[in-house]
């Protein structure tokens, strides 16, 4: 079984986001880090390869600058190959032209059981690119999957809803967006970095692809105004010495809540 | 010209029109112009409801018979949009139906999709959209430059739900067009997870636990005081995804938008995806050990202590009046 994952590679969540002041988009400069929201798709492949007993995990990534410490991390996993989309043209791009991208990456590729994303990047959060990529690739797909399983050419998922979960199936080649916390992600082990420093990655324009950059959809948008929101001012603040309930139950009581 | 032609994707549970989709639907008609409600499902049991907030037509796919939301309403919005009704601006609920529907509706009309929104406006025969970004820090307010239909996605709790003075909306039948490969998932089984006392997003009080509770069973004393309080139990993120408590009780950016009276955060940090799901909320009490954790920031009480300490004793106190 083949298994296409798709791996974000974002600035690292620990520093402070910063918007550019030219464009109004975030910054995305300097070392890029693997989504840790992707690490669990990239898990998930994994042991979906494992189970199967054949075939391979690949990558497919839309960075700047030719970034791949990310997918050096998801390679080191265990993960086979990747392909990098690259361009300066698509800079400032949107989910639909980003999904026109990976869509494009991920038939590059050739035919995969499935490809699997995260339900929403840390960085983005639009949470529209997997559900875009499908419509694109016209695949059948399902979202917000707690738990994945493949026997015999159907995917079985436990998917999340508001109220619970439903178990869903589907035929493959399907797309199945994964939520955080559905495994656990492995560390790479020293062997598996040394071996990802020698695995493929091919790097790749958005013209290599055929993918008009700048299209119709791209260039939808235009950001007008940046603003401070109003800040929620912080109120007293107290040390507990035992007694800090009783601030509590008065507050409360302050608002007739109690 | 202009912004005449609004649909809102609306949604129904247990019988009645979800919360956000009258939120939208109030807004929608602020913006002026006719307003359609469109349900992926039966949408005849809401159709009274939806036509009292402003949709003077309601469209219905009815039983969607296994398939998932996403294909099956895009589809069928699409086919509505090909037979000749043109919305000037969709609006959808950013929250699981909503974001896959506006996904693969993008795709079919090569539009782009402005999501996390929390405010519009019409700007000429272009909309203005707002969405927080860092944790609600800074708002980034975007247009939409090419032509309609304009997609937009809007966090749950944005706008105020206030009735109209109109009837009930005419229900038109958008049937699911055949969906070739795209339909090839269906549901097999639902399962809902019981719950007790008030819905999470509807509760006048949230008592919401977190990692600094240190182990699954201390999250007892998040449900013993909400109970106390007549409110209902939340979970940040890290205590859902350790699987202490199921997904319908976190709150924040990827789960529920909570704006009670109260909201009492015990052993939360306040990550900026956390506090977008609370900081609308009124009175926010917050309890941490660690006198630098971002939450007490927001809190208009911030009680620096161990949870271990101040809950039992808290919920003592309640218990004794
Ligand atoms: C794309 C994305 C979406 C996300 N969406 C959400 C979301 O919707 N909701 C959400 O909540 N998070 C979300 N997160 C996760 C978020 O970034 C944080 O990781 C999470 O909120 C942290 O949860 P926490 O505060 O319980 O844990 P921690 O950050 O670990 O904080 C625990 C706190 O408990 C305190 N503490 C420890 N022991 C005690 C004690 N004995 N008594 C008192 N205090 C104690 C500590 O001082 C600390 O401040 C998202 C992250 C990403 C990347
Ligand atoms: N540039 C990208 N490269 C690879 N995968 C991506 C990219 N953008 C989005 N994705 C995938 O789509 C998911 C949802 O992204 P988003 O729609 O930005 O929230 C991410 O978690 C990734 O799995």
């Amino acid at each position: 079984m083949n298994v296409i994952v798709c791996v974000k590679q974002i600035p690292d969540p620990a520093q402070p986001g910063e918007l550019d002041p030219s464009t109004n988009t975030l910054k995305r400069e300097g070392k890029l880090i693997l989504d840790e929201s992707d690490s669990y798709g990239v898990e998930m492949a994994l042991q979906l390869v494992d189970k199967a007993g054949e075939g391979e995990v690949s990558l497919i990534s839309m960075a700047p600058n030719g970034e791949v410490s990310g997918l050096r991390t998801a390679l080191a996993m265990g993960a086979a190959k990747a392909v990098l989309v690259s361009d300066p043209d698509l800079a400032g791009s949107d989910a639909l032209t980003t999904a026109k991208v990976l869509a494009a990456a991920a038939k590059k590729l050739g035919d995969a059981d499935l490809i699997i994303a995260a339900t929403e990047s840390s960085d983005g959060y639009t949470g529209t690119v997997p559900e875009q990529m499908a419509e694109v690739l016209g695949m059948p797909s399902i979202t917000f999957a707690k738990s994945v399983a493949v026997e015999g050419g159907t995917v079985k998922v436990a998917r999340q809803t508001e109220a619970g979960y439903d178990e869903v199936e589907c035929p493959t080649p399907a797309l199945v967006s994964v939520t955080a916390g559905v495994v656990e992600p492995r560390y790479p082990s020293f062997k598996g970095i040394m071996a990802a420093k020698s695995k493929p990655v091919e790097e790749v324009t958005a013209a290599d692809l055929g993918v008009t950059p700048v299209g119709w959809a791209g260039a939808d948008q235009q950001i007008v105004d940046v603003a401070q929101a109003p800040a929620r001012e912080a109120g007293e603040i107290i040390e507990d010495e035992g007694e800090a309930h009783l601030k509590i139950v008065e507050f409360l009581e302050g608002l007739k809540v109690i | 010209m202009g912004i005449d032609n609004i649909w809102v994707f609306a949604q129904e549970t247990n019988g009645a029109a979800t919360p956000a989709t009258l939120e939208l639907l109030t807004k929608a008609r602020s913006l002026g112009g006719t307003v359609s409600a469109f349900v992926v499902g039966d949408g005849n049991a809401i159709a009274s409801t939806l036509g009292e907030y402003g949709a003077a037509k309601v469209y219905s796919t009815g039983d969607l018979a296994g398939n998932l939301p996403g294909a099956a309403g895009a589809a069928a919005m699409k086919a509505v949009i090909d037979g000749g009704d043109r919305p000037d601006l969709i609006m959808f609920p950013q929250n699981y139906e909503g974001r896959d529907i506006v996904s693969r509706l993008s795709v079919k009309l090569d539009r782009t999709v402005l999501t996390n929104n929390t405010q519009v406006e019409v700007d000429g025969d272009s909309l203005k959209v707002t969405t927080p970004v860092f944790g609600g820090e800074q708002l980034v307010t975007t247009t939409f430059t090419g032509e309609g239909p304009f997609l937009a996605a809007f966090r749950p709790k944005s706008f105020e739900p206030a009735p109209g003075d109109a009837g009930a909306g005419e229900v038109v039948s958008a049937p699911v067009p055949d969906l070739g490969a795209t339909g090839g998932a269906k549901v097999t089984a639902v399962h809902v997870e019981e719950t007790t006392g008030p819905k999470l997003d509807e509760a006048a009080v949230v008592v919401a636990g977190g990692r600094g509770l240190g182990q699954s069973e201390s999250f007892e004393m998040v449900e013993s005081l909400a109970k106390l309080l007549k409110g209902a139990p939340g979970a940040s993120r890290a205590i859902v995804d350790a699987g202490w408590v199921p997904y319908s009780m976190q709150v924040g950016q990827t789960g529920k938008v909570v704006k009670p009276s109260v909201y009492i955060a015990a052993g939360i940090s306040g990550a900026t995806q956390h506090m977008v799901g609370m900081k609308g909320s009124k009175n926010i009490i917050a309890i941490n050990k660690d006198a630098e954790a971002p939450i007490f920031g927001v809190a208009d009480l911030g009680i620096v202590g161990d949870v271990h300490k101040v809950m039992p004793k808290l919920i003592e106190a309640l218990q004794g009046r």
